[in-house]
């Protein structure tokens, strides 16, 4: 029986600059240069998302298939698979680099490689660049270090560790083939913010919704599923998931998040609407402290409020309670990670 | 004795609001009951709950140690229409609520019996890469999300509504999977397993169940 037949194209460049914004080039025409096949990949991919637009650069990540047939050295390999592992089994550190029930692929779906699931092969060849978050230019080490401190609620691996290099490894691996500082808007990079809902997005609305599509895997009170000590399903709201200063407490980054990919394998099926609703309900409820928090929420509120929280329900009274009020850091027994700094390159 | 209590007024409430055929949550079952209940399985599901693997007919899905609210849920529906078996809605109608609760406890009370090994079932060993694959990272270039990412560490079950399929029987995944496929299965929650299996080529089905049916039953095995 032959079964492999079928196995996915190798799509080593799947690449594509679409001159459109330079020579004012119809979308068909700029959408010829990424063959048929890519297309169709791309569509599967990210079943239902927009298509790419002229002015679109897309790329189409290697699989882990492909760095097997790679000419790469045995022992890049062997690093770079090592970063997957990372990133797909994140929970291996738990306690150590991770304090809550996330994996990194919890919120980057497809370990990294799917478009409008955050894909993690921009942060490659996009840094070292300015983060406003941080207010300095960060390279990837500090930029995936930020994913453990706010997403992970934990502590990053240290600058220049194995686990370190080879987690940017990974990233940079996915990004092959991409010039560094590309132009042209990276296709489905981050999580592209939703057109503004016709409705103010809805704690009721959001709460019902939950409960219809949601709540059999993340539970009815947000706190997912671990079966014999693993977790299978992250807890979306509590002491084990993502505290106060991860980007995706941002009501519009998850709203755009559930609505490309949520439930698992139904990305793109509610509304943009039942997204936004969804995500105001997620975000209004508690999670661990936002490691900059200074000991009080109204002070921490103003001093991120421009940069970060005028995005998040942080310091906002709900159901009469002030969320974010409290000294609440989940399992761990720190605020933030000391390898965090200001840095001003002078 | 408090438990006692409010176990006895639950099922009080429940009796007096809920219509009778259409109980969410069947009251915990009693597996000696169930035992005498499930005779008239064993014909096919084995005395020990095994099932059977008939890769060529209707293979009959081993039953012990499965979830019991995953079995008796699956009753319910044969009983009320949502899954469609000939043999299976007509034993199910001969089941009142409590019995369905017992015969569920009691094949969720029986050890987890290991299927066969892929060598015995003569798999090649590209099927079973492949399936490998399938069910432990999945094929996200096709959104084929992986197995264990509902069905649980060692795809072996994730609560009461995503069954145990590590060590199922292989014609038994695969005549599911292809019912999904083709709509002949429609009782999954938000059509999470539909969605799913309507992606995958009956390559993949076959090579996920080839390997899904060669893995321990057990998480001690």
């Amino acid at each position: 029986m032959t079964i492999f037949n079928s196995w996915m194209p190798r799509l080593r460049t799947g690449l594509l600059v679409a001159l459109g914004s330079l020579l004012a080039a119809p979308l068909a025409q700029a959408q010829t240069e990424l063959s048929e096949e890519s297309l169709a990949v791309l569509a599967s991919m990210a079943p239902g998302a927009p298509a790419p637009t002229a002015d679109s650069f897309v790329h189409i990540p290697p699989t882990m298939e492909d760095l097997e047939a790679s000419s790469l050295h045995p022992e890049l390999k062997r690093v770079i698979r090592r970063g997957y592992d990372i990133f797909t089994n994140t929970q291996q550190f738990r306690d150590e680099y991770v304090f809550n029930d996330m994996n990194c692929s919890s919120c980057h779906l497809g370990a990294g490689r799917l478009p409008f699931s955050g894909p993690i092969w921009p942060a490659a060849v996009t840094l070292p660049g300015y983060r406003p978050k941080n207010d300095h230019v960060n390279n990837l080490e500090e930029r995936i270090a930020g994913c453990f401190t706010y997403s992970m609620n934990g502590k990053p691996p240290a600058y220049g560790s194995d686990d370190m290099i080879a987690l940017a490894a990974y990233h940079q691996w996915l990004a092959s083939g991409v010039p560094m500082y590309p132009t042209g808007k990276l296709y489905g990079r981050g999580f592209p913010r939703l057109d503004e809902p016709a409705e103010k997005p809805d704690y009721d609305r959001g709460k019902e919704i939950y409960a219809a599509q949601c709540s059999i895997c993340h539970g009815d009170e947000g706190a997912g599923l671990s079966v014999r000590g693993e977790v299978v399903f992250p807890p979306v709201w509590g002491d084990n998931s993502y505290n106060w200063g991860a980007g995706i407490s941002r009501v519009y980054t998850l709203a755009s998040f559930i609505k490309h990919n949520m439930p698992l394998g139904q990305p793109n099926s509610l509304t943009d609407q039942q997204a936004w609703d969804l995500a105001q309900f997620i975000d209004s409820q508690e999670r661990p402290q936002d490691p900059r928090y200074t000991g009080d929420v109204k002070e921490t509120l103003e001093l991120y409020r421009d940069t970060f929280h005028k995005h998040t329900m942080y310091g906002q009274e709900v159901n009469g309670r002030v969320l974010g009020d409290h000294d609440n850091v989940g399992r761990k027994d720190f605020l933030k990670p000391d390898v965090l700094r200001d840095r001003t390159y002078d | 004795m408090l438990r006692k209590h409010i176990r006895g007024a639950a099922g009080a409430i429940c009796l007096l609001t809920l219509p009778l055929g259409v109980a969410a949550a069947p009251s915990a079952g009693d597996p000696e009951q169930g035992k005498a209940a499930a005779a008239v399985c064993a014909s096919c599901h084995q005395v020990d709950g095994r099932g059977q693997n008939n890769p060529n007919g209707e293979s009959w899905p081993r039953l012990a140690g499965l979830d019991a609210g995953y079995i008796a849920r699956q009753l319910q529906a044969y009983k009320d229409g949502t899954r469609q078996n000939p043999s299976m809605q007509a034993f199910a109608q001969m089941l009142d609520d409590q019995q369905i609760a017992d015969v569920s406890a009691w094949f969720a009370s029986l050890p987890a019996t290991a299927g066969q090994s892929a060598a015995a079932q003569g798999h090649s060993e590209e099927l079973l890469k492949r399936g490998e694959q399938l069910a432990t990272e999945g094929d996200w270039s096709k959104y084929i999300v992986p197995c264990s990412s509902c069905h649980g560490p060692d795809n072996l079950g994730a609560g009461t509504v995503f069954p145990a399929i590590a060590g199922q029987h292989f014609g038994y995944i695969r005549d599911q999977l292809l019912a999904w496929q083709q709509g002949a299965r429609k009782n999954d929650p938000q059509r999470l397993m539909a969605t799913i299996a309507e992606r995958m080529s009956s390559d993949d089905i076959n090579a996920v169940a080839a390997w899904l049916s060669s893995q321990p039953a057990t998480a001690e095995q």
